[in-house]
């Protein structure tokens, strides 16, 4: 009889932790367009497989009449259920509890999740939605976010960590995702920031809305803090799931492998790819005639558009994709585009996820913005993270390849193994009216007529270098290509490269030009 | 965006000699042209406040005397007189707020 009893004291007691800050604030979290933090939890999982851990801690805080105060949860829900069937570890900051503000006890609930998805080699999924440091406990909040930012780097490039910002996430909070390899934001929720527009408006006195200093398009599209911007918490939630079924659990697994599919697309990349060198088209439609079921997931779709990347399936194996994206600054790298590949590569990397690089650029941006932002040592990380790689690597040049940008995107001379080049590619020193006006100096100047003599010579230097040709001879390409062969072609090459293993010299770690 | 709307946005992109057909980004677009420093102008290096002026138009100054006082991050910063020089204007009082990059004292 006394033990019926105590089951139904505990499940009263959960009843009452698991509703958070209580119905009052639960009605507001909702009034403000957001779901609160166990309704996220338990769309984002297999349904009936959350596990949650943790739930009756409590803070330890005495000051400022702490001591009175029951926080449920401490502001945080953490646990473990299932996607697609395969573990996750999850944690979401609960708003309704004192605004989701983080306590030591919070974040060593965090930490404790964190700990625990590094031991067992599952992805961990952060949800953020917390008004920042809880001011009562002082440095004890501090601490908490240092435990968390160690155990993020710690568990980067091991596990898969996701962090999803679904309210405010504000001064030390936001490097917690900074950290993580995929941020994902919604339009109007997702607010992100160092220091926020009152502190800025009283120091600065610079007026600025809190959507248009750290929203969500924002990170998406200018900071490129943000790799997924939705807009509304369920498609954010559909992006999380695509995503993880696309990844492997840890860096000592594969992803899964599906059902081969043919791509629906059915353009011919010979017919989406213009002849002239200076007409644009998009790289996506040359993604999706290669890939299984045309399905391309692409990543940091608005930030430096003009790289794209993203992961998509090739014989149902997942490839990541790094290509050049004429449709925007003419395809050419810059310190934004190239701080996107380098880091995608590197994730691809770290979790054995074959990279497919589709080359068509002119070189890098010239402009003073773009020498004095330091496009040097930015540029020089996607050398790095491409040399450093040792996952299978293939690159296919669509059309133009020239100067730095040639050797950067994955060239031979980067360690790439299958490098292929369709018949209207380009590999040369530079652009052939540049070389032309060069090499020919002398001869255009000294001509009857230089705008003949120039047009004649930049002919010649388009008929001699501007093909595949040139460098096929010398070996740096493997085989000149037939647009419509070049699905066939990836799916051979990562196939015969299944079990790649390529030495690095040992380490304690390289020093790439952050 | 359909293919139509997209060609009429298409901009000449100059890469090296040869100009490409392309879109352009929000950012690009906003990108802050480079304009060469003038040693004349003192500009704000960091926004803050100015707490003590000692200068007047038309005042000579030596190198290195005390033009202004800039607090910033709750650290007051001496702005020195860069050369010998006249003071040919001053924009700014003493408890004024300025942003970054505001021209504060002009040298003749």
């Amino acid at each position: 009889m006394s033990l019926q009893k105590d089951i139904l004291e505990l499940r009263e007691k959960k009843a009452i932790y698991e509703k958070g800050g209580g119905d009052t604030a639960i009605e507001k979290q909702m009034a403000m367009g957001k779901l609160t933090a166990r309704q996220r939890i338990l769309a984002l999982l297999d349904e009936d497989s959350f596990q949650e851990y943790d739930l009756f801690v409590e803070h330890e805080e005495r000051n400022f009449g702490m001591d009175k105060k029951t926080l449920h949860g401490d502001g945080v829900i953490t646990g473990i259920g299932t996607m697609f069937g395969e573990p996750v570890c999850i944690y979401a900051q609960d708003f309704t509890v004192m605004g989701g503000s983080l306590g030591l006890k919070h974040a060593r609930k965090i930490t404790k999740i964190m700990d625990h998805a590094l031991k067992m080699k599952v992805p961990c999924i952060g949800i953020n939605d917390s008004g920042g440091a809880r001011i009562q406990e002082g440095i004890g909040a501090l601490a908490g976010y240092g435990e968390i930012f160690y155990r993020n780097t710690l568990a980067s490039g091991v596990i898969p960590q996701i962090s999803v910002i679904l309210g405010p996430c504000a001064g030390g909070a936001v490097y917690s995702p900074a950290l993580t390899d995929f941020v994902f934001v919604v339009e109007n929720i997702s607010k992100m920031f160092i220091t926020g527009p009152s502190v800025i408006e009283s120091v600065l006195g610079e007026v600025i809305s809190q959507e248009e200093l750290g929203g969500a398009r924002i990170h998406a599209e200018i900071t490129g803090n943000a790799h997924f911007y939705a807009q509304s918490e369920f498609d954010c939630f559909d992006q999380i799931k695509k995503l993880i079924s696309l990844l492997p659990a840890s860096n000592t697994k594969r992803a899964a492998k599906i059902e081969p599919k043919v791509p629906s697309l059915k353009k011919q990349i010979g017919q989406i790819i213009p002849q002239d060198p200076k007409k644009p088209y998009d790289v996506r439609d040359v993604i999706r005639a290669v890939v299984d079921d045309s399905d391309f997931f692409e990543v940091q779709e608005l930030f430096a558009p003009n790289i794209v990347i993203g992961f998509a399936r090739l014989n149902g194996d997942t490839v990541g994709f790094v290509a050049n994206q004429p449709l925007y600054l003419a395809g050419v790298l810059d310190c934004d585009s190239s701080d996107k590949a380098a880091r995608f590569i590197r994730f691809c990397d770290s979790f054995n996820i074959p990279l497919v690089t589709l080359e068509d650029m002119p070189g890098y941006l010239p402009g003073v913005d773009q020498e004095h932002a330091g496009v040097i040592r930015h540029g020089a990380k996607v050398l790095y993270a491409y040399s450093e790689a040792t996952v299978p690597k293939v690159t296919v040049i669509l059309r133009k390849a020239y100067g730095g940008g040639y050797i950067a995107m994955n060239s031979r001379h980067l360690g790439a193994d299958f490098v292929f080049a369709l018949p209207s590619a380009e590999i040369a020193v530079m652009g052939p009216e540049g070389a032309a006006n060069i090499i020919f100096a002398k001869e255009i100047k000294e001509a009857a007529d230089p705008d003949a003599m120039r047009a004649a010579k930049v002919q010649e230097y388009i008929d001699k270098f501007a093909n595949p040709f040139v460098a096929a001879a010398k070996g740096y390409i493997d085989a000149v290509i037939e647009p419509n062969e070049t699905r066939n072609l990836l799916i051979h090459t990562l196939s015969v490269s299944k079990d790649k293993y390529d030495y690095r010299p040992e380490k304690k770690h390289g020093i790439p030009p952050f | 965006m359909t293919e139509a709307n997209k060609d009429s946005e298409f901009v000449d992109f100059a890469v090296t000699a040869r100009k490409y057909k392309t879109l352009l980004t929000k950012k690009f677009i906003n990108r802050k042209e480079w304009e060469a420093p003038n040693p004349n102008n003192i500009k704000s290096y960091i926004p803050g406040t100015i707490i003590e002026l000692n200068v007047k138009p038309g005042q000579k100054v030596k190198q290195g005397e005390l033009l202004l006082r800039l607090e910033a991050m709750k650290m007051q910063n001496r702005i020195d007189m860069p050369f010998d020089g006249i003071i040919k204007s001053v924009n700014v009082n003493v408890g004024e707020k300025i942003p970054k990059n505001f021209l504060m004292i002009e040298i003749e």
